[in-house]
């Protein structure tokens, strides 16, 4: 907390974390053009990059104000549902809403106006819903738009909405991921985008977020937290704030649904169940509540362990002729619960705890200092 | 009129009942705990996965429930031990978490033993059975579960008002603290409540699944929210308030399945209008609209937070 109070300043730490940042960037786009782009390694990215997303949001909320909020998947479902309805393509819209003869939007919009437009239609939605529901203690918040999540999923399955929303039909055709990938005048993609794109947006959004942290409405947020009433007291009007807060994470959820629509390719309103917001809250805990760093890595582990690394737990394994016990579908998911568990009970912390990148580095410096005069005074 | 709407009442009954089981434990443990037990419904599910597993190892059924009844009860007493007692002094929120990681641990322990596949749930006789009341047929387990509800809520209130440890249970849910200072062993309460709680979902589990006939990971979720949601209409904490929010959470989610059956009889509408997609999200707009106009429920107490 210290180092919030004092003036600002650009130290050599927030330039090494923003070249580390900047170099991951530049693997990324390397490993694009050279490794085959089926590899599970860009699935992982680009589905680590949404859900990087999805939680700094959701961790701004639990995380930095302490409004403990399960709506999460709510505002993904409404930011996926708004980005595929203005951009599937005029011409695709008879094959998609085939029972609704061709929906009632019948123009596109491009592709980063609508994933605008999917979160100002989430943050909106999140200003209705927080009229109401704000005013409620933790629990019961949690429990408001836990169930407001619910009822959103409802009216996007309605039948009678269905030439706007497709009914309980999924929703396709529209600009994906892949969609990134510069394509020379023969089809063939020259330059391959669709993972750094991804990881581009989610990083401006990001970044967005972490200037809005520690501005002085981060630190409004943060005082909230601490002591409603002591902030109170010291002039930080608290529903206002809490309303402002609500609204912006729920605007990168939204976001975050777009760019969830754009990874699965298909949108359907019953996928965004309460599991889902679950899930990010989990990857939020285990990053560390009030650590944007620890979000981002979190996500990534979490979706590279359950995609990638840790999908040999569902296959049958022979060590040497001997076949491993246990193994077989869903063992995997097993191993998944009881490492979040041990999390849960014995590393509140998670893995960053409170912590950021450049006060990770400036950590390693101190201690490189305290070392190097160590040995001088020998 | 009568003949269209008395069977969703019929069965809003029946499911009110069932979600009034559920909602005990949740307003038992959130009184003494401040808890809301997410893993709750996720033990109700539980509760109907190993009365399948029993069933299918060819118990007979007379000790197959009772059996089931006292498996159910000892994991909600291991889950309160392992996940919630390590974390009571910790912050609200962690305890509330800890509860989401059980309630996902417990339902890809069950979708990795079942394979993810419906598990059907053995055939109880005579509650399975048809009967025809008022010129509307249904299962026997329909009459049986407001009457069975009703029996074991009183003698949950008797117990909570005329023995010692529901003398504890009272004590502790006013003042944590002082009821330790006074000699209370806290411990012992809170898994007694725990085991109310769990044993009860696993009554409401026998009655539920009878009527619906198939378990699967996540068949817990909604009743278990539903019963949560009815637990703070009636005020979070109250035994009656859960049992009334129940039933007209059960009731009102029945008749609106048939809205459009129902209204198009009177005349209202004139074709179908999809309105039981709302039976769920009914719920939960009743739940917002408690919370916004009486937070502290139909029968709740007034709690006035101190500095």
């Amino acid at each position: 907390m210290s180092n919030n109070l004092q003036k600002k300043k650009i130290d050599s730490a927030t330039i090494l974390s923003a070249v580390i940042v900047l170099a991951v960037y530049a693997l990324v786009f390397l490993a694009e053009q050279t490794l085959p782009a089926t590899s599970m390694l860009f699935t992982v990215l680009k589905k680590g990059a949404t859900y990087a997303l999805v939680a700094v949001s959701m961790n701004l909320l639990n995380g930095f104000t302490g409004l403990f909020s399960l709506g999460q998947a709510g505002f993904m479902l409404i930011g996926a549902y708004v980005y595929g309805i203005f951009t599937i393509p005029v011409m695709s819209r008879m094959d998609v809403y085939q029972y609704y003869n061709g929906g009632l939007v019948q123009f596109t919009l491009p592709v980063f106006v609508a994933m605008l437009l999917a979160g100002l239609a989430a943050a909106f939605f999140a200003f209705l819903i927080g009229l109401p529901v704000l005013r409620l203690k933790s629990d019961y918040l949690a429990i408001a738009t836990l169930g407001f999540a619910e009822i959103i999923r409802a009216l996007f399955q309605w039948d009678k909405l269905g030439p706007i929303t497709n009914g309980s039909n999924m929703l396709r055709l529209f600009p994906t991921f892949n969609d990134f990938n510069i394509r020379g005048a023969d089809g063939q993609v020259t330059v391959y985008l669709s993972t750094l794109m991804p990881l581009l947006i989610s990083g401006v959004c990001i970044g967005v977020i972490i200037l809005l942290i520690n501005s002085t409405f981060g630190r409004a947020l943060r005082a909230m937290k601490d002591d409603e009433i002591a902030a109170e007291a010291m002039g930080i009007r608290l529903a206002s704030h809490k309303r402002l807060a609500f609204c912006i994470s729920s605007f990168f959820a939204g976001v975050g649904g777009a760019m969830l629509a754009m990874y699965q390719n298909t949108v359907q309103a019953k996928s965004f169940t309460t599991a889902m917001t679950y899930e990010i809250l989990l990857i939020v805990v285990i990053g560390g509540l009030g650590s944007v760093t620890g979000s981002c890595i979190s996500s990534f582990l979490f979706v590279a362990c359950s995609e990638w690394w840790l999908r040999f737990l569902d296959q049958k394994q022979v060590l040497g002729g001997f076949e491993v016990p246990l193994l077989r579908n869903g063992f995997r998911l097993v191993v998944f619960s009881i490492i979040i568990m041990i999390v849960v009970l014995f590393f509140r912390q998670g893995i960053m705890g409170t912590k950021e990148l450049p006060d990770l580095i400036r950590g390693w410096q101190g201690r490189g200092k305290r070392q190097a005069k160590g040995v001088r005074s020998k | 009129m009568w003949n269209t709407v008395f069977p969703y009442l019929l069965s809003g009954i029946s499911v009110g009942g069932q979600y009034a089981l559920i909602a005990i434990g949740y307003t038992m443990v959130y009184g003494i705990l401040r808890l809301i037990n997410f893993a709750h419904g996720d033990v109700f599910m539980v509760a109907g996965i190993v009365m399948v597993y029993m069933a299918a190892s060819g118990l007979p059924l007379g000790i197959c429930i009772p059996l089931v009844l006292v498996i159910t009860a000892l994991i909600g007493f291991v889950i309160e031990r392992v996940a919630y007692k390590p974390l009571r002094t910790a912050p609200r929120m962690s305890a509330m978490i800890s509860a989401i990681g059980v309630s996902y641990t417990l339902q890809n322990l069950v979708l990795y033993i079942t394979g993810g596949l419906n598990q059907i749930y053995p055939t109880i006789p005579w509650i399975s059975s048809s009967v025809t009341i008022f010129g509307a047929t249904t299962k026997m387990v329909t009459l049986v579960t407001p009457v069975l509800t009703l029996i074991l809520v009183v003698a949950l209130v008797w117990l909570i008002n005329h023995t010692k440890i529901g003398m504890a249970m009272r004590a502790v849910s006013r003042d944590f603290e002082t009821s330790q200072l006074m000699g209370i062993k806290i411990n012992r309460v809170i898994s007694t409540t725990f085991v109310i709680g769990t044993f009860l979902a696993g009554v409401a589990s026998l009655l539920y699944f009878t009527n619906y006939t198939t378990v699967i990971q996540t068949s817990g979720a909604m009743p278990g929210l539903k019963a949560f949601v009815a637990a703070v209409v009636g005020g979070i904490g109250s035994i009656p308030g859960a049992v009334v929010g129940a039933f007209i959470i059960g009731i009102a989610e029945n008749i609106i399945k048939g809205l459009d059956i129902i209204l198009f009889r009177l005349g209202v509408i004139k074709g179908p209008m999809g309105l039981a997609t709302f039976s769920d999200a009914f719920t939960f707009a009743l739940l917002i609209i408690i919370l916004a106009v009486k937070p502290t429920g139909l029968f709740g107490e007034k709690i006035t937070d101190k500095v």
